[in-house]
């Protein structure tokens, strides 16, 4: 798309929806415009995820910022990465019966991938 | 640790065992209000809580010292690429009054995709590691126990790496952050829809931090080309983060504007900023507004930028604010300077007091101009909303350059920034989540699936994991250093003889930085003096000479330059004589003594000595001398023969004689002072009168050889003197 076109000042005929509206009124009108053009924005973020979201998360589960940073690089190299980053950790760690660090730091070192991917039901592409 | 106000603060026992340190709290904090409060016999209404140690306006000696504190929080930016240099600045800036320390970040590191650790120097800010906050949220925990106030650590979570410096800044006890997806977006250009993904989480941290957020709308005013046309587009720009921010989870009262009044003088100021500022805050009610002051039109002036900031502040008292940001008023001219931070921070102190209850006694009209701009604001701004609607949503009205044009919308010049939805840094980084998508940690944004393995925590996901860094916080994994070379020992030990030596250097941001500032006038057009100006200061042997300021005295007469240079020596304060401080009592404990006990002295300018002028000053009510503490002075004139004078100390009995004598050839002065104190001895009097002398080639200890009670030099003041007598009187009282 192009930029839009210059306009002039055509402020007194735009408002003419708005110039009978009672002060309360244009300030509901305003606030219910916002949540309107926030709404799909934030349905967005409902249902997606990104590297530093899942880099935040290892971080909360214990991890330094370097490891989190190799964990996501190689959870996304699987396209794991809808699963979560966290996920894969936990179930590796759940598969493995060992400790949260253990697994990232296992898989950080490329070992149990495999495992990791036949535990969530796919395969290697 | 502890600090002790007359010492410095030692960086390196600082970081000590840093890597074990805990802040003491998370979570913002706001001043408590003292209404009416009485400070020196002065009723306040909008202050509160003194401080318990402060430095207050240089005029406070008139007033017992109070220190009254406005009510809304101050801020002050602090960040001159190395951060232990600004852990100084922050203690400098607490004791006038800042409790809101805002910490810029490094220039680049919006695009960092990560966290950056150890202890880099930065380049116009600081780089924001772990480290480095830990170690400044450790010396703000001590400073607000020197001050008595709690502090407030701000930074800034943006950029690619937002949500995990949100979980960093919530691990170390950060208080407050800018976090606005738009400008990722509009100055960044960072990927909009990553942008938009990654703020829902980071606020969501921020949330469960209690942290503070405040948005980025002002840089837009920064960035217009006239500033004020973007009033409608501001409204527009806070209300999409205001709601993003509500519907992320934050509660309205941590979310803050950042509103700056557009316009400066020489446009009519008020004219424009008033309604705008009124507009704001009614269609924005229940937020918070942090008042930052106009940065678009800051020139290299100090007295110029002073003076908007003050109009500034008119501004937030004619309406409101809950935090005053202060922008120092070097801004325009270099990278913040310490005695620049202090100014501001005083000058936000001053005027807010100086306003104090002004809308107990003015009210802004209801009817007329005010309100007509007021209502056509809002208007505008709703139908900046109706159009993004129209495009099809925030996305495309950014990919159709709708924010920053220069027109007053619905005004259009076609020169708004334009990013494209599948461009900037970072696209195509953002992934659907599956079905079974997890996080398995607390304050987390959007789809959960934790009941897959425990439907019990749902609203508990950490527990799958036995607690998280938010609840465990022994799990935080600290990275000390990186950089075998870049980092803060390797700068510690290059100044280190500024800190453990008895060398002195000058400095205006960094230890031993050895900068000055050179103010002069030259009789020359502004060229000539700027260039003449740079000759002069390599005549004075600074390097690195930079003119940073020129202003037009008259353009043939005169130009006032201001320029900068390094010095290339230390000072050894072993080396220096300084002498003892004169001794002083408040004002109130003179006048107290004087009322109580009465004081009458006789003063003359001895010998052949006609140079009362001196005297005059010590005496006279009207230049600050000792008749104001009530003290009666008999002055018996110039050229006094010495009986004369001692005869009539006897006549009205008085506590003491104070004579002046400014000749000192062949010590003539020292000469008459021993006859004064032999004569005195000689009438039977001088066990019961305190006998002082003055004048400018007076040396104290000189004077007392000759067997007076005490002699003041050049830059005496009748303070000191009336100090001196109350002491010695009561020495007197106490000896019979």
């Amino acid at each position: 798309m192009d930029k839009i076109n210059t306009r002039l000042d055509d402020f007194e005929e735009r408002r003419e929806h708005l110039k009978n509206l009672s002060d309360e009124e244009l300030h509901d009108y305003f606030w219910k415009l916002a949540e309107q053009v926030v709404s799909p924005l934030i349905d967005l973020a409902y249902t997606h995820t990104t590297p530093s979201i899942e880099r935040s998360v290892l971080l909360r589960m214990g991890f330094s910022s370097l490891e989190a940073k190799t964990l996501v690089d190689k959870v996304i190299d699987h396209h794991l990465i809808g699963k979560g980053a966290g996920h894969v950790v936990y179930k590796l760690a759940k598969l493995k019966g060992i400790s949260i660090r253990e697994a990232g730091l296992a898989l950080i070192e490329d070992k149990y991938w495999e495992e990791v991917l036949e535990g969530f039901g796919v395969m290697k592409k | 640790m502890k600090l002790d106000l007359n010492k410095k603060l030692d960086i390196r026992e600082l970081m000590k065992d840093i890597e074990h340190y805990q802040p003491k709290r998370r979570g913002w904090t706001w001043r408590k209000h003292e209404p009416h409060l009485n400070m020196d016999g002065y009723e306040y209404l909008e202050v509160s809580t003194p401080l318990k140690q402060s430095v207050g306006l240089p005029s406070s000696k008139y007033f017992n010292n109070i220190d009254p504190q406005p009510l809304p929080v101050i801020t002050t930016e602090i960040a001159s690429g190395r951060f232990e240099d600004d852990i100084r600045r922050m203690r400098m800036a607490a004791v006038h009054g800042a409790d809101h320390i805002m910490v810029i970040r490094t220039a680049g590191q919006s695009h960092f995709d990560g966290l950056i650790e150890g202890t880099p120097q930065g380049v116009g800010g600081v780089p924001i590691t772990r480290k480095q906050v830990r170690i400044q949220r450790k010396a703000l925990d001590l400073i607000e126990e020197e001050v008595g106030r709690p502090i407030n650590y701000h930074s800034y979570v943006s950029g690619v790496a937002g949500p995990e410096i949100a979980v960093m800044f919530a691990d170390e006890g950060v208080n407050g952050a800018h976090q606005d997806p738009q400008y990722n977006v509009l100055y960044r250009n960072i990927n909009m829809v990553r942008s938009f993904v990654d703020a829902a989480e980071s606020k969501k941290i921020m949330a469960y931090a209690n942290m503070l957020q405040i948005d980025g709308a002002h840089n837009a005013n920064a960035t217009a080309k006239v500033a004020w046309k973007v009033m409608p587009e501001l409204l527009v720009q806070h209300a999409i983060n205001c709601m993003y921010s509500l519907r992320a989870g934050m509660r309205k009262e941590y979310i803050a504007l950042s509103t700056v009044p557009p316009i400066a003088p020489p446009a009519p100021d008020l004219r424009i900023n008033l309604p705008y500022a009124v507009a704001l805050r009614e269609l924005f009610k229940g937020f918070r507004i942090r008042a930052q002051m106009n940065t678009k039109y800051m020139e290299s002036s100090t007295r110029e930028a002073t003076v908007t900031h003050v109009l500034n502040l008119l501004i937030s008292k004619l309406t409101s604010c809950d935090i005053q940001s202060t922008i120092t008023p070097d801004e325009g001219r270099n990278v913040p300077w310490h005695m620049y931070n202090v100014e501001a921070i005083d000058t936000a102190k001053q005027v807010l007091i100086g306003l104090d209850g002004l809308m107990e006694m003015v009210e802004l009209k209801e009817t007329g101009y005010l309100r007509e701009k007021v209502r056509e604001l809002k208007e505008r701004a709703v139908l900046f909303l109706e159009e993004i609607l129209a495009v099809g949503g925030y996305f495309n009205a950014v990919n159709l350059g709708f924010f920053i044009d220069s027109g007053y919308y619905p005004e259009r010049n076609g020169d708004g920034i334009a990013r494209k939805i599948d461009g900037g840094i970072a696209a195509n980084t953002v992934y659907k989540r599956d079905e079974d998508y997890l996080a398995p940690v607390t304050a987390h944004f959007g789809y959960n699936n934790v009941s897959q393995y425990d439907p019990n925590l749902v609203h508990n996901p950490s527990a799958l994991i036995d607690g998280c860094t938010f609840e465990k916080r022994e799990k935080i994994i600290f990275i000390d250093e990186l950089d075998e070379n870049d980092n803060v020992y390797h700068r510690l030990a290059e100044t280190e003889k500024y800190r453990s030596t008895s060398l002195l250097k000058p400095e205006v941001e960094w230890l031993g930085d050895g900068t000055v500032m050179v103010d002069l006038v030259l009789p020359t057009d502004a060229r000539t003096a700027e260039y003449a100006a740079i000759e002069i200061g390599k005549k004075m042997n600074l390097e690195d000479v930079e003119v940073i300021h020129r202003e037009v005295l008259h353009p043939s007469e005169g130009t006032r330059i201001q320029f900068k240079g390094k010095v290339t020596f230390d000072i050894d304060v072993n080396d220096l004589v300084i002498p003892e401080p004169p001794f002083e009592l408040t004002d109130a404990e003179i006048t107290e003594f004087v009322k109580t006990h009465g004081f009458k002295i006789v003063a003359a300018t001895i010998g052949e000595d006609e140079h009362s002028v001196g005297l005059r000053e010590i005496i006279d009510i009207k230049h600050g001398g000792i008749e104001k503490y009530g003290i009666e002075c008999t002055y018996l004139g110039t050229s006094v023969p010495i009986e004369k004078l001692v005869d009539a100390a006897i006549e009205i009995n008085a506590d003491a004689i104070l004579a002046s004598t400014i000749i000192s050839h062949d010590d003539i002065h020292y000469k008459n002072m021993k006859k004064l104190h032999e004569v005195a001895v000689e009438k039977g009097i001088r066990d019961r009168i305190i006998i002082v002398c003055g004048g400018t080639q007076v040396t104290p200890d000189l004077a007392k050889e000759q067997g007076v009670d005490a002699g003041f030099g050049r830059g005496t003041k009748g303070s000191h003197v009336a100090s001196f007598l109350v002491k010695r009187k009561k020495e007197l009282l106490n000896e019979s």
